[in-house]
């Protein structure tokens, strides 16, 4: 149980560089006024994001290829029906595993 | 803007006053099976990239970022140098710029101090629960986000490091599909987000994610994946503004 000095020091570059844009936003604002068009802009930044970290979990970027991926993308039609129709989020975490382990169990989209 | 000072037309109930660290940790609870199952699967990766639990612990309570940490992994085990690492993980993770950004307003009347303990623990799933609690309109306190990120974090680095111990016995921790608790939950927070948004407005909102799907294939041919997440946000959040009614 030991720590290699190369991984210490990617592991405190990496806390460094992810730690600056979380902190940074709550500096700036600190003291500053946004102005009205920067908050409607924001306001855009929920759904935009979610969106973009689920589109890309289905795309397989392949030697200048972009594919999709039909594993993730068919695991997630039961999980966003259980998303609209449960309201939950532990029931659509818990489907969408379930799904993708049974995918990989019956090797469906096995390569 | 409006969704963020007046309570929508359509809801009946009172604005919410969040303001317990109890309610926080208790807000988080949802999230939790999500952060074991990730946390679980990116410790078993550590380990069959070579870390050690001690490695791993340091690297979930240091960087403390899901997706950064898999990326971290796979790059140590294929033996990049240092500076690709970093440099990769500061592309990953600066999406949490927009994402603090997005939060900071609600606490601007906290000490500085304060709010870098908030914003050091900020993740996409605890900003997935703290803006859908502005979208319903209700007003985010300190301790309410303190309880949210500290659950969050302590649930984490329990879980990597779980996986970690137990990590050589499995050989293939993809086979019970844990990795795909991400995407989930992000589905989860997405219609959470859909759900609060006011039915004139849903339309819009829906062209929205129909054109970040759009940018996001296109994007995904000339860059990497997450400066596509990015740069798609940045696009499609522009978008919003200029066709907003």
């Amino acid at each position: 149980m030991n720590v290699h000095p190369q991984v210490l020091m990617v592991i405190i570059g990496c806390m460094v560089v992810t730690a600056l844009p979380r902190i940074l936003p709550f500096i700036i604002m600190h003291r500053l006024q946004m102005p009205q068009l920067a908050l409607r802009w924001l306001s855009y930044i929920p759904i935009c994001i979610l969106t973009a970290l689920v589109i890309e979990s289905t795309l397989i970027q392949q030697d200048r290829r972009v594919d999709l991926d039909y594993e993730t993308l068919t695991a997630i039609v039961p999980t966003l029906a259980t998303a609209v129709l449960s309201k939950s989020l532990l029931a659509t975490v818990a489907v969408g595993i379930l799904t993708m382990a049974a995918l990989r169990l019956l090797s469906i989209f096995a390569a | 803007m409006e969704r963020f000072t007046v309570m929508p037309s359509s809801r009946k109930t009172a604005p919410l006053q969040l303001t317990t660290f109890m309610q926080g940790v208790r807000d988080c609870l949802p999230t939790l099976l999500g952060y074991v199952c990730i946390g679980f699967a990116a410790g078993m990766i550590g380990v069959a990239s070579g870390l050690t639990a001690l490695e791993i612990a340091l690297m979930s309570g240091l960087v403390y970022a899901g997706a950064a940490q898999f990326i971290m992994c796979s790059l140590l085990a294929a033996g990049s140098a240092s500076s690709v690492i970093i440099m990769t993980i500061f592309i990953v993770n600066a999406r949490h710029f927009l994402l603090c950004a997005t939060l900071a307003p609600s606490f601007k009347d906290n000490s500085l101090l304060h709010n870098i303990g908030i914003g050091a623990l900020v993740t996409d799933e605890t900003f997935g629960v703290a803006s859908s609690q502005l979208a319903k309109g209700a007003t985010l306190g300190r301790a309410w986000m303190n309880g949210l990120n500290l659950t969050a974090y302590l649930t984490w680095i329990i879980s990597c490091v779980a996986g970690g111990l137990v990590g050589y016995r499995i050989a293939d921790p993809q086979a019970f599909g844990f990795d795909f608790a991400l995407p989930a939950m992000f589905i989860a927070l997405l219609i959470d987000q859909l759900r609060s948004t006011e039915r004139s407005r849903l339309k819009h909102r829906l062209m929205l994610v129909l054109c970040m799907a759009m940018s996001m294939y296109i994007l995904s041919y000339v860059v990497p994946s997450h400066l596509a997440v990015l740069l798609s946000t940045l696009i499609v959040a522009t978008i919003g503004v200029m066709t907003e009614q």
